[in-house]
Formats: structure tokens, sequence, C-alpha cells
């Protein structure tokens, strides 16, 4: 009914490569960014802004910098905690050793850094692929999480070996420490996941995101077809990195504040990220919003349900958690390996069709 | 879509709390994960204590307490998600059991006015409380424990470390590395070498440290451990057939669930600790008023045990300076701010933790503007393995405080720059 495209007519052939070529969905876009931009910063409080909506952004970025590497060219990596690590400490150290800088330049050149670590790491994917590039980026994470530990430059020889987060003002409010309002620290991290996602929106669309995709589905015949391998994989991992390296700065000094590295940036974090790209399907920007609000959500949702509601023991709903996201995992493996974004396509291929089902 | 789910739970959650008439202590406990072993009797211990409380003598001044607790897997995320969602209900004071935790709340909580009271553990130079005005860390800290530990061995040694080797076994985490600043200072002072053997988190790999160790041979292992570390440390030490007297953790490796593991080849195992061990009459009350009758936080089974007995005493100085706070504002129902002022108007007597039916459960001593740490007294404790029990061999001893206040004072300084806060106390 209201779902399709026709009546929508399209007279240029910028209108017709647009991202949402259906009138709706431009429409429902533009609704969620007024939402996100103007509603929800006149209503949020502390406990939905730091338990749910922050990380929920912050790792919308890390999802959409894996996915890039791992569901549009191909590339699995177990990296990403050591990635996320290598923004963070870019940002302390750029925020201690520039205090004049102001927070956005300092989160872009540590993605940056972290894109030119990416890329060292990335190297060895020439030559290996699969399982054996798993490992690699697995020793890449344990490396990088190693050297932050035992090189006291890191850290600026303090006693604790922990990174904290000065604060730091933007047009006059803080952003960073523990006066940041969270209006403005929410704000700060939404206008770099629009604009991150808009840009990886555009680059997975267009001659580069094409390259690496065919990388992906078969890279002899890539090759064979003119794609450069070399630089589509390593233009991969250089954006894939910092997109991660982003998202790793923000965790540090907007949310987090304070951040000791094996335990902020540990392999956990890797599996994290990977599973909510899992979850929310390979090769998606939406499924990676998806699966970061998925597994943000999921731990507090079941909290407020077992223990809040039910009166069920912590630890019981603690492990009911890590029972409920392994089952998910072999279950979207076997039954939906697109992931949440591919139930969405589902609806929306059906809602097209509705009412007339054939 | 999810936004919109996200919406409805979270106002669903702002709205459920309503303000009762009670005094709320949040334990930002942890049940699962590495650290279990550590967690689950603390949490236990704590949350037990307040509801005897209320079983016997209907809360404290009248008012009931209740302790919610929150999951936090000893991870700092998860930490601060339990804090978002229960300062809310009107926290008096936060004990997360976490030096990372701790580290992430001391400046949200010095925002939100809700006191820390980090036992033992956290930043050791919050002890300076002129410059941390909402963070306690009494009755001891890292650098206390680690002076402690040098002054036993130079009573183990006629007063001279002079060219012996001492190793240090830490938790390559914040934690872990607190003591190394005191440690080289005093390792300066008494000419002993310091060996540093960082473990990686969560700690089940130590074989390539306790191979150095035999390497090495060093006279002394100190060991600062927490959970499954100290299990695998005193085992490997056990295969190695380290002299387990030799050997001596901090009061956070020096457990029950730290030794058992090992069996008998852990018998002698040393470890400091800030709480006394053994029988006290306030456990056959809670035995009474609380696990008979079915309302134990836990199994009912870590009752008498140390890290039980130490969550115990955090319950029993937190609900002690509410008593104080009751008194200095003549009203029952305290809020935060009056809470921080009782705790820093505590004044611990012998008499005092006699009449809470645990004599001698921890040194004397009191609180006030600038001294925010206590004394740092602790007592080593050893392991009998035939009869499953510590027994303390020493009395309290005191730290070398010309040695851990100007280290104090310096990094607190810091602190206070990084931060621009004005000390107070004048």
């Amino acid at each position: 009914m209201f779902y399709r495209e026709a009546g929508d007519f399209k007279t240029t052939y910028a209108a017709d490569n647009q991202t949402f070529p259906i009138a709706f969905d431009r429409w429902r876009y533009w609704a969620v960014l007024f939402v996100a931009v103007v509603v929800i910063p006149l209503v949020i409080n502390e406990y939905w802004a730091n338990a749910l909506l922050l990380p929920f952004l912050i790792y919308a970025i890390a999802a959409i910098g894996l996915n890039i590497l791992t569901g549009y060219c191909g590339q699995v990596s177990l990296g990403t905690g050591g990635f996320m690590a290598v923004g963070a400490y870019a940002t302390y150290k750029l925020m201690t050793a520039f205090v004049w800088m102001d927070m956005v330049t300092v989160t872009l050149l540590s993605g940056l850094v972290t894109a030119v670590v990416g890329v060292l790491f990335g190297l060895p994917s020439l030559r290996i692929k699969g399982f054996y590039l798993a490992v690699a980026t697995l020793a890449a994470q344990f490396f990088l999480v190693w050297i932050f530990n035992r090189v006291p430059w890191f850290y600026n020889y303090s006693a604790s070996g922990q990174i904290n987060a000065p604060e730091r003002l933007m047009f006059g409010v803080p952003v960073t420490g523990p006066n940041a309002e969270v209006w403005v620290k929410y704000l700060f991290i939404l206008g770099f996941v629009i604009v991150l996602a808009w840009v990886a929106r555009n680059l997975t669309r267009g001659s580069v995101g094409r390259q690496w995709m065919a990388i992906r589905d078969m890279d002899i015949a890539a090759e064979i077809i003119g794609v450069n391998p070399l630089r589509a994989k390593l233009s991969a991992f250089a954006v894939s990195s910092f997109f991660v390296g982003v998202s790793g700065a923000l965790l540090f000094s907007v949310y987090l504040g304070a951040v000791e590295v094996g335990e902020a940036y540990g392999i956990n974090k890797s599996f994290l990220v990977l599973f909510m790209v899992i979850i929310g399907g390979l090769g998606s920007i939406f499924g990676s919003f998806a699966g970061a609000a998925f597994m943000v959500l999921l731990p507090v949702a079941l909290k407020i349900l077992g223990v809040d509601m039910l009166g069920w023991p912590t630890n019981i709903v603690a492990y009911i958690q890590l029972i409920i996201v392994g089952a998910l995992i072999i279950f979207f493996l076997i039954v939906e390996p697109h992931g949440l974004a591919q139930l969405w396509r589902l609806a929306k291929e059906k809602l097209r069709l509705w009412p007339f089902p054939h | 879509m999810k936004k919109l789910l996200t919406m409805a739970i979270a106002g669903l959650m702002a709205a459920g709390p309503a303000m009762a008439n009670e005094l709320v202590f949040p334990s930002l406990s942890y049940r699962t994960g590495p650290f279990a072993p550590g967690g689950i009797p603390f949490a236990d211990g704590y949350a037990d204590y307040f509801t005897l409380l209320n079983q016997r003598d209907g809360g404290i001044g009248g008012v009931m307490t209740s302790v919610p607790e929150c999951e936090t897997a000893y991870n700092t995320e998860r930490g601060v998600e339990c804090y978002e969602s229960t300062k809310g209900l009107g926290a008096l004071v936060y004990q997360p059991l976490s030096t990372g935790i701790t580290y992430q709340l001391i400046p949200r909580a010095s925002v939100d006015g809700i006191p820390i009271h980090s036992m033992g553990y956290g930043r050791t130079s919050a002890a300076n409380g002129s410059i941390f005005e909402w963070v306690f860390n009494y009755p001891g800290n890292y650098w206390d424990s680690a002076s402690v530990m040098i002054n036993y061995l130079l009573s183990q040694n006629d007063g001279s470390l002079e060219g012996q080797k001492v190793a240090l076994l830490y938790h390559n985490s914040a934690y872990g590395r607190e003591p190394i600043r005191t440690l080289e200072v005093l390792s300066e002072q008494y000419g002993f070498e310091l060996l540093q053997l960082a473990v990686d988190s969560p700690g089940q790999e130590q074989g390539n440290q306790w191979l150095t160790i035999r390497r090495e041979r060093p006279d002394y292992v100190l060991m600062w451990g927490w959970g499954v570390m100290n299990q695998v440390a005193i085992q490997e030490a056990a295969n190695i057939r380290y002299p387990m007297d030799q050997f001596i953790g901090n009061w956070w490796a020096g457990a029950e669930a730290d030794v058992i593991p090992a069996g008998d080849a852990a018998d002698g195992y040393l470890s400091l600790n800030m709480n006394g061990v053994g029988d006290m009459p306030v456990f056959d009350e809670i035995q009474e008023y609380v696990i008979d009758a079915g309302l134990a936080a836990g199994e009912g089974d870590n009752l008498g045990s140390v890290l039980y007995t130490r969550g115990m005493y955090a319950a029993m100085l937190a609900a002690e300076a509410v008593r104080v706070a009751q008194e200095m504002n003549g009203v029952a129902e305290i809020d935060a701010a009056m809470m921080r002022d009782g705790m820093e108007n505590l004044n611990i007597t012998e008499e005092m933790m006699a009449s809470w039916g645990a004599p001698g459960i921890g040194p004397e001593f009191s609180v006030s503007c600038a001294d925010h740490g206590g004394t740092g007294e602790g007592r080593i404790q050893q392991w009998n393995a035939a009869d499953q029990e510590w027994v303390t061999v020493t009395d309290f001893i005191a730290p070398d405080d010309s040695v851990t206040q100007p280290l104090i004072l310096e990094d607190s300084a810091a602190y206070a720059a990084e931060n621009n806060i004005e000390p107070r106390c004048n």
C-alpha cells in the first residue's frame, strides 16, 4: 500500500541511485534522525544514556567497522579489541600532549593512527586467508594489549597503568570528564555515528565497496577481472580500523573516562563486536546497528526482567545471559546467517507485496 | 524500532523505584566470572550483616536497610551500568570491590555526591581526604599493605633485608601495579632487590613467571593476586616446591578458596589480612537470624570465611557510619551527604567492635577530614591445611607512614592538578 516503488518516479540518475529508493524509507530515515538529534537530547537522562544509548552508539561504530572488513571484504578479524585500544591510547596521548586540541580532531586523528596500525596488521591478509588470517589478527589483539600494558610511555608513566581522560570543552561545554552533561556526550557521539554511517553506506555502495565484495566472493576471480587485491584488502583494513579506532577512542574519552587496557579492550571485546556483526547481519550497515543495539540491550533487559521484576538471584541471570547469547549465535548461524538485517529485509519485501501476497 | 523498545524499557526502569524510606547500600557484586571465588563470599557477608540488622534490631536507628545487588562480573562497563541503575534508589555508599570500577566511579560519584568506600583497594591516594572528598579507603590501602609486608620480613630477618631478593608477583592491572612504587622506594631504603613479575588477567597462565622464580630463587615472593590467579599461583608454587612460608599474599590473596585447591601442599602459606579470622559471636547471630531463617544472600556456606568476614566488616563500618551520621544530624533517614559526614567522623574502638559481636575484627582507627585512610595496619595469617583454617600469627603490624605518606601526597596532588581540585580541611 504505502510501501512501494510505484508512483515514485525517478527522473535523474542521481535519484535512481539514491540510498533509499522507496519514499517511505526516506521519510522514516528523516524521522529517525529527527528523533535521534532533536527529541532524545531533550528527554535523555543519565541512566538511559550511560546504560544504553552511549554504549549502543559507540558499539554501532565498531560494528560498522568490523562489518566493512568481515562482512563486505570477507577478511575475518579477531583483533577489534586491540584496534579499539589503539584508538583509545592515541586519544589519550593526543589529549595529554596537545592540550589545546579539540576533541573532534583528536578523535579523527586517533582513527587515522588506528588505520595505519590496521594496515600494518592487514599486510598478512595478502598471503593468508580464512582461519589463518583470524589467527594472525588474534595475534594483533594480544600483541597490542600487551604493548600498552608493557610500555609505560603509553600511559604516561602513571603508577596504576590506567589512562584517564582529562576534561575537554567543546563550544564552552565539557564533553569529557565527570562534569560533562549526558546530552552533550550523546550529541557528540551521535555526530560521529551519523557521519561515519553515511560514509560507510556510500563507500560500500560505490566502486570501493564493490571491489571489497568481489574480493569477498572470490578473490581469484576478482583479481582476474581487474580488482587489485592489495589495494582492496588494505583499504578495507584501513577504513575498518579507522571506524574501530574512533569507537575505541569514544569509548575511552567520552563514555568510560578511565580505562585499563586488558580489561576494557581484551579479547572479550573482539568477540562482543564479532557477535554484534554476526547477529546483526554480515554485510549490512543496518545490521551493525541492529546487532549493537541487541547486544547492548540484551543484558540490561534481562537484568530488569530477571532481577528487578522476577527477583531472581543476580548470578543466575548473568548465566542465563551467557546461555542466551550462545544459543542465539548458533541459531543465527544455522537459521539466518544474514542476521537481523535479513529479517528486516524480508519484512520489507513482504510489506512491498502487502496486501496482495502474490 | 530498537530505539523505541530501548526507551520503553528504560522508561519502565525509571518509573519503577519509588523512594522508600530505607537505607540503601547497593552491592556491586560479582558472582560470575574468574573473580567470583572472591566476589561471592564478600557479597554474602555484606548483605547478610544488613539482613541481620533488619531482623534483629529493625534496621539502623529504626530505619530498615536494603541491599540491592547488581552483577558486574568485575567488568567496568557493567559496573557503570550498575552504578547508574542503583544511584537513583537513594544509595548511601558504594563498595564495588574492584579497583577498576573504583577508578571509574571516583569522578562520577564525586560529581553526584555519593561516597565510595574502597576498603583496602581502589586508588591508594584517596587516603588524602583533603583532595578526595567523597572517597574513603580505611582501614588500609595497598601502599600500607606493601609496607606492612616488608616490615614483617624485616622482623623475620633481624631488621635487615640487605642483599635479599624479593619477587613481586602481581596481577597486571591497576590493582596489581599499585604496590610497585612503594616497594621500589622500600627496596632502595633497605637494600633488597625487587623482581617484578606481571601476570596477565585473569591469571591462569603463570608457567613462565614461576620458571623465572625457579631460576632466580628469590628469598621471598609477595603476591598481589585476586580470583583464579591466587589458586593457580599457590598450585604453581607447590609444583616447584617453593617454600610456602616465604610466599606471602596481600589481603586479597589469602582466602580459603585460594589455598584449598592446592590441598596439603598449600600448608604454611602466608598472607596479610586486615580483619580478624576465627569465631566471633556475631556469626551465631547471623546463623540464627539470617541463615536459619532462609534469608541468606548466598548458600550460607561461606559463614566465617576470610572474605565473608571482610564483607561483614565492610557492612559493619558502613552501619557504624550511619549511626554516627544519625547522631550528628538528629534524623534517622540520612542521605548520601550525611553518610559522608558520618564516615569522616568515624572513630572505631575495641569496645565498639565488641558491641558489634566482632571483637578484634579490625584495628582501632579514626577517620578525619584530611585522613580517609585509617591506620593501614595488617596482620599476617598462615594456612593450616590439616585443620583447613587460617591461623593469625602476628598482631597488627603498622606500616611505615614516612614512606607511604609522601607518595600519597604526591599522587593526590597530581590528581588535584589534573582535575582542578582545591584542597579542603585547612
